[in-house]
């Protein structure tokens, strides 16, 4: 008999998945960690809290998501048959407003006032300047001026909304940069600042927290199988950035050994050019933002600027769950690059008339490959992550047209 | 002995307080630092921290950011940072110099490589900003075999406990820093950093370095009333920056911010010297 993993495990207390994860950083910020630890450990099983956020996420938010049955797209995949998770649906268009969501409920309780975020793309800035309207707190976020070039329409959404976006001019002046940026304004404000990370990145406890805020996708996902089919499914795919959206589908199902888990990365240009963001498939393992986890890393232990199509994936590091659970072979992570996304992305907008976020239109492209290995009777889940409004300055942009 | 240790119980028994500059490898320009080091030295510094530049040094301000930058634009690594110490080491065996830096280029280097680099480069020891005690022993414990201080930062919310804990992993001294923030911040308050002092020398008797919020004589005199050492970084970045493009002017402003600094302290004496 095989000693089986019981996944519902990790963390343990510290933080660890494996030797990944854990808590690297300034002393400064380990006593606000701590703070933020055990409001989170209090919190968590409560029964008014959880009743709060389960209202919120359905008259708010919208849940549940449909799972969707994609039969026109399958059909000419000619294989599996594949289902969308619906988080396209969600207020604001991604799945990021779960977290949000149930980050903001966490800062009421602790009695924060003022909310800082980090954003690459604009999404989780955009949940984060939503939430803080709606429970009227302040809201800060910090952006890379890089991407508040490529990302206006984003960076306007949150100034009706009532955010400061906060220009960060570091480094590669992206989206690290501006969590760097976050986190040393946490350090100088942790007495009133809730500090709302929008991925499974970051120091313990938030790869912990964000994955159970984010894990209501695939425990509907899972019921929905259920109720409709009476199964599981035989896979699950999902993009992967900081790999929020990707852990909330897989894990729920990680104890279920048998479905195949993939987590599909940016090769931008290929990752054979160098340009690209596929830490998993192409990084090592290292410590940045707080955490042990693959890297993106030149031979000095630098870290490297990231390239890909989609802003929401340009990120050197990943969550630390995925990184051990690459280790330890559950979930498998490959990467597609930027002109399959587009394919993807534009197949998807086609043949099922759904315009797909250009992230999760990795997950779509690779699901053009897998499924055809697959028999009609198998299930695919796939998350759609987000919608695409977003990005048609960028699609257009790449055909030459201007909008 | 280690060269940090010999340092303070030669200060304590002539009464001073440590004055600890800090500067940046490599900035503004690689061929720079080593000159400026010697420099630092002349104008009065007991220890320096030599900080190695990172990408993402995410609990320094605006000032180190920057420098960091400077110096990753001409190549400047890990690597070369030992190299530039032991470049030091050739005519200066006495003091004592710290490397200030993130945890990645050593993970990216490998523990074993780099405690072995730092010892045989003649670093006394490594302040790794990123590595919190939970974290530290695998790094810790081989860097102190080695005779290599793992020296650790304080802050104004660190509670006892951590306090007690991180004074056991530590060696040489402890770095207080003085206020909620990063590098390069507005004003300390002078008569909270004595309170927390005062506080943590109930953990421990290692020596108390300040620093954070340091940028002029009276301050550094205010703070070596109450601390062992005295560590200024940002005040001194800050005009390296500035007069980058005129070395033999950077060199000179720099001595002459750190001389007053000296001056400063000097006017200050240890309680040590009465009794001892
Ligand atoms: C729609 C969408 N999907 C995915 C991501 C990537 O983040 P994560 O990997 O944390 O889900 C983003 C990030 O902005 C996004 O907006």
């Amino acid at each position: 008999m095989r000693n089986k993993v019981d996944y519902s495990q990790f963390p343990d207390d510290t933080g660890h998945f494996g030797r990944y994860g854990g808590r690297f950083v300034a002393e400064t910020l380990m006593e606000a960690l701590h703070e933020l630890n055990e409001a989170w450990r209090t919190y968590r099983n409560d029964p008014e809290f959880l009743v709060e956020l389960d209202t919120d996420l359905a008259r708010y938010v919208g849940r549940p998501t449909p799972l969707y049955h994609a039969e026109r797209w399958s059909r000419r995949l000619g294989g599996a048959q594949i289902y969308l998770k619906r988080e396209d649906l969600n207020h604001t268009g991604a799945h990021k407003i779960n977290n949000t969501v149930g980050q903001a409920l966490l800062a009421k309780r602790m009695g924060k006032t003022r909310l800082i975020a980090e954003t690459g793309a604009g999404q989780h800035g955009v949940a984060s300047a939503t939430v803080a309207a709606r429970l009227g707190m302040e809201c800060v976020v910090y952006m890379g001026v890089e991407d508040i070039k490529r990302q206006a329409l984003n960076v306007y959404r949150m100034r009706l909304l009532g955010a400061t976006v906060q220009p960060v001019n570091a480094g590669s002046r992206t989206l690290k940069d501006a969590l760097n940026e976050a986190l040393r304004d946490w350090v100088a404000n942790v007495d009133d600042t809730f500090y709302m990370i929008g991925t499974v990145a970051g120091p313990h406890p938030y790869p912990l927290m964000v994955r159970e805020f984010q894990a209501v996708i695939g425990r509907e996902a899972r019921e929905q199988m259920l109720t409709d089919h009476g199964c599981l499914p035989d896979a699950l795919v999902a993009c992967v950035g900081g790999g929020s959206n990707a852990i909330g589908l897989f894990h729920p199902f990680l104890n279920d050994s048998e479905v195949a888990i993939y987590g599909v990365e940016a090769a931008g240009s290929g990752i054979e050019t160098g340009r690209h963001a596929a830490t998993l498939c192409a990084g090592q393992p290292g410590v940045l933002h707080g955490n042990r986890t693959y890297l993106l890393n030149d031979a000095d232990g630098q870290i490297v600027e990231t390239h890909s199509v989609s802003a929401g994936l340009d990120y050197p590091g990943v969550g630390p769950e995925h990184a051990w659970l690459k280790d330890i072979g559950r979930a498998r992570y490959v990467a597609v690059t930027d002109e399959e996304a587009l394919r993807g992305f534009h197949d998807l907008t086609r043949t099922e008339g759904i315009i797909p976020a250009l992230e999760s239109s990795h997950a779509l492209a690779y699901v053009t490959k897998l499924a055809p290995t697959m028999r009609p009777d198998q299930r695919i889940v796939v998350n759609l992550s987000g919608r695409g409004d977003k990005d048609i300055y960028t699609v257009a942009a790449l055909e030459g047209i201007q909008l | 002995m280690n060269r940090i240790t010999r340092r303070f119980q030669a200060l304590r028994r002539t009464g001073r307080k440590a004055l600890i500059p800090y500067i940046t490898a490599g900035d503004p320009r690689p061929e720079l630092t080593v000159p400026m080091l010697h420099a630092l030295v002349e104008a009065g510094a007991d220890i320096i921290e030599l900080g190695v530049p990172f990408s993402d040094p995410m609990a320094d301000g605006p000032v180190i950011q920057q420098a960091c930058e400077r110096a990753l634009a001409q190549g400047m690594s890990l690597r070369r940072v030992l190299d530039l110490v032991r470049d030091f080491r050739r005519t200066d065996g006495e003091t004592p110099l710290v490397l200030m830096g993130y945890l990645n280029p050593i993970e990216r280097m490998g523990y074993d490589a780099f405690v072995a680099g730092a010892r045989d480069a003649g670093v006394d020891g490594v302040l790794t900003v990123d590595l919190p005690p939970e974290e530290a022993a695998e790094l810790a414990g081989p860097l102190d075999a080695a005779g290599v201080a793992p020296i650790f930062l304080l802050a104004p919310t660190s509670s006892g406990e951590r306090i007690r804990r991180i004074a056991q992993l530590a060696r040489g001294y402890l770095y207080y820093v003085s206020l909620k923030g990063v590098t390069g911040s507005a004003a300390l308050n002078v008569a909270e950093v004595a309170d927390k002092l005062a506080a943590i020398r109930t953990h421990t008797d290692l020596p108390l370095g300040v620093g954070f919020g340091i940028k002029d004589p009276p301050t550094a005199a205010a703070i070596a009333e109450v601390a062992d050492a005295v560590v200024v970084g940002s005040a001194l970045v800050a005009k390296m920056g500035e007069l980058a493009d005129n070395p033999e002017r950077m060199r000179r402003e720099v001595a002459a911010l750190l001389t007053a600094m000296r001056q400063a302290l000097d006017r200050v004496r240890a309680p040590a010297a009465l009794t001892d």
